[in-house]
């Protein structure tokens, strides 16, 4: 009796778990988890991104988007390593150092097409100029979800007790040139606190020195990307008055030395505009953000910019590429603009930036973030850029010495990357 | 006949019977090396033949594309003209490292083999770096060497205008042997300690009655008793040495220029930045050459220079 008992329990059991099972791994089969590696940690970022993560899954609720945190530092290569050891997220950010490397390995997946057929996406308000290095044969392979200007942070305190003028002042009087900020930040150099920092540069992530150069019309390399320029005038000028700057005037930090503004320590930074979340709360100090100084070309600007690719080798490509249309649309294009500038034009105005960044005042909004991003050229970058940055970094360390011979060591540099600018 | 029998009986069921009484001490003994003969062939013996098989391609991590290349890897090897450079910096490295590890650690032992109250302390105090975390090590020396660090603070209060340590040529290297021998000197000290104490005292007093001074009794009774344990540390230190990385990428990146770019460092270089995975593993190869030939030619000179060792 009591076998028959549980013969029957058995079969009931059965009964009613198997179309669970198996409706379980129907479910298991639709779901489609998707992973983005991402190089920032920031909790408010991480927060915006969960909730456009969220909104998708309205849509869409068989989908699910993770983010993982790799170090900013080791970024690309902790991606590379991931693709190698073949566990390739579904989406990635992607520098834009590095975007040539990604767009021309065929490593990414063909975005404009899912763009297009997004409702109201808008694709063709995003400028020429922004996606330039994220096109390939017309097709956009990433799209620039940040287009970050690079502006000048000052410390009004520490110049004025220096009896410097301040660059506001520079600019009221038309005297905001590259001769002028040295000459203020040496002033305040000598007073024991940092000069002008090139934030981020540390004597290796020499790329950044554009945001100087530029003011040269200097560049590493031609249009084309064929051949070095380092040794042209500009180039040598440029760098010539850096070195000066820092071994002869003493206005910026030489090799080996560290001195944080956002600490209070220096009178001017050039540093992309986001990090304005970095200016202290508790000990704060009078600030301005102003345009980059004049340079003996003239006028000019710079922008760093991030891309967010879909891998081709994923097995949810398209649904990852429809996710990057989602997070990338007019609406929520609007909302990571607080923290990753847009390059669509319907977000560039005074309006939206205002409500976006509300540290900044207008007229910095005017000059520094819609001029910056109108008119900026992007940071250099290359195929095989992580070599080409590796060679010319080693040839810089014979500048960054008190008696260098600079056009011999910039002669050196082309010597060591032309064939690998021409591969 | 019967005797015959009777011993061929016990030979017959032996053989009938599959585990013996030497098969299950077989069994039993390698049953206790598995798991590191297992450990051995996932991580050591199987990654080795993918390194040379990857060697012999191309493989291009974003294109997706692994093409056999042949020897052309090996090729590239005898063309590159930043590998010299990079040969150099290494063998620096290794022998500053050995020579001052090895000193130093020697040096710390004898003066640290005294029956002195709290001599445990030092003891315990020059031990101590080999237990810390060899990154945070590194990034507090970082710290010190900048030039306006603490080191160059220090020399200030005695009017030395200190070099700029990372950034020079010869003080950069300089620094980072420093870093690696403070680090792992302890390590080195301890050994040469346990060695010191098993020198029989008699042979001291022996000597001393003899009217042999310190010195001697130091080369001609110490050294060689314990030059079994100086061959061992050699061996661990060189290739250890061979091997630094971390102390590197934290305090240097390789510059200035390439003059502390040491060959694992180049190796990652090559294989993880600039995503050469098929140069990179050739450069692997040829660290494993070097090693295995140092090891083994340091092994031969055992006869030579060790004595007492059977």
């Amino acid at each position: 009796m009591n076998y028959h008992r549980t013969l029957k329990s058995a079969v009931a059991a059965l009964a009613v778990a198997v179309p669970l099972c198996w409706s379980g791994i129907a479910n298991a089969q639709d779901a489609v988890n998707l992973r983005m590696t991402i190089w920032s940690a920031n909790e408010a970022h991480l927060k915006l991104f969960n909730e456009i993560a969220a909104g998708f899954k309205k849509d869409h609720p068989n989908v699910t988007v993770t983010y993982e945190s790799l170090p900013f530092e080791t970024y690309t290569t902790a991606l590379t390593t991931q693709i190698a050891g073949g566990n390739a997220p579904d989406m990635a950010w992607i520098f834009e150092t590095a975007a040539y490397d990604f767009v021309n390995s065929g490593a990414l997946f063909p975005l404009t097409d899912t763009l297009k057929a997004t409702k109201a996406y808008n694709a063709e308000e995003l400028s020429a100029t922004a996606a330039e290095r994220w096109t390939k044969d017309g097709k956009l392979y990433a799209y620039p979800f940040s287009t970050s200007p690079f502006a000048m942070f000052v410390n009004n305190d520490l110049i004025k007790a220096s009896g410097a003028k301040t660059p506001a002042e520079m600019i009221a009087a038309n005297q905001w040139t590259w001769d002028n900020a040295i000459a203020t930040a040496s002033t305040v150099g000598k007073t024991g606190k940092g000069g002008l920092i090139v934030r981020d540069f540390n004597y290796q992530i020499w790329q950044n020195l554009a945001s100087v150069w530029n003011g040269w019309g200097a560049s590493p390399w031609s249009a084309d990307g064929k051949t070095c320029t380092m040794t042209e005038k500009p180039m040598v000028d440029a760098l010539t008055f850096i070195h000066d700057a820092v071994f002869k005037n003493k206005a910026m930090p030489g090799p080996g030395e560290s001195v944080d503004f956002f600490a209070g320590n220096a009178a001017m930074t050039i540093t992309q505009i986001s990090r304005a979340s970095l200016l202290p709360k508790d000990k704060p100090f009078a600030w301005d953000l102003v345009p980059l100084p004049k340079g003996p070309a003239g006028n000019y600007a710079l922008i760093g910019q991030a891309g967010v690719g879909v891998m081709q080798s994923g097995k949810n490509a398209k649904t990852a590429a429809e996710f990057v249309a989602y997070m990338t649309n007019p609406e929520n294009s609007a909302k990571l603009s607080q923290f990753f500038p847009s390059a669509r034009k319907s977000l560039l105005n005074a309006e939206v930036l205002k409500k976006t960044n509300p540290l900044l005042s207008q007229e910095q909004i005017d000059k520094v973030v819609i001029s910056g991003i109108a008119t900026g050229k992007v940071i250099p970058g290359h195929t095989g850029f992580a070599q080409i940055q590796q060679v010319v970094r080693s040839g810089l360390d014979a500048v960054w010495r008190p008696d260098a011979n600079i056009p011999a060591a910039l002669q050196q540099i082309c010597g060591q990357i032309g064939p690998l600018l021409k591969r | 006949m019967a005797v015959v029998q009777q011993t061929a009986r016990p030979e017959g069921r032996s053989s009938s019977s599959f585990w013996t009484i030497a098969r299950r001490d077989s069994l039993a003994g390698f049953l206790f090396i598995a798991p590191q003969l297992i450990g051995i062939t996932l991580f050591v013996l199987i990654p080795l033949c993918l390194v040379f098989w990857y060697s012999l391609h191309e493989w291009n991590v974003l294109a997706n594309t692994f093409t056999y290349t042949g020897l052309a890897n090996y090729q590239m090897l005898l063309e590159d003209t930043s590998l010299p450079s990079v040969l150099g910096a290494t063998a620096i490295f290794s022998a500053g490292l050995v020579i001052f590890n090895l000193s130093l650690a020697l040096l710390l032992a004898v003066l640290l083999n005294q029956k002195l109250a709290g001599i445990t302390v030092f003891r315990t105090l020059f031990f101590s770096p080999v237990v810390v975390s060899l990154v945070a090590w590194t990034i507090v020396w970082g710290f010190l060497l900048q030039k306006n660090g603490g080191i160059n603070g220090v020399l200030l209060v005695f009017g030395i205008e200190g070099p700029n340590w990372l950034r020079e040529p010869v003080t950069a290297m300089i620094s980072v042997i420093v870093v690696q021998v403070f680090k792992n000197v302890g390590l080195n000290m301890i050994l040469f300690l346990a060695a010191l104490q098993g020198v029989p005292n008699e042979l001291y007093e022996a000597a001393r009655i003899d009217g042999a001074p310190r010195f001697k009794q130091f080369r001609r009774i110490t050294l060689p008793l314990i030059s079994p344990t100086i061959l061992l540390t050699s061996i661990i230190t060189i290739v250890g040495s061979l091997q630094v990385f971390a102390q590197i990428a934290v305090l240097t990146q390789g510059g200035p220029g390439l003059t502390t770019t040491v060959l694992v460092y180049y190796l990652y270089q090559q294989a993880f930045q600039f995503h050469f995975f098929g140069y990179g593993s050739t450069l692997s190869i040829m660290l494993f050459v070097i090693v295995a030939v140092l090891t083994f030619a340091q092994w031969q000179m055992r006869k030579r220079i060790v004595f007492y060792e059977s």
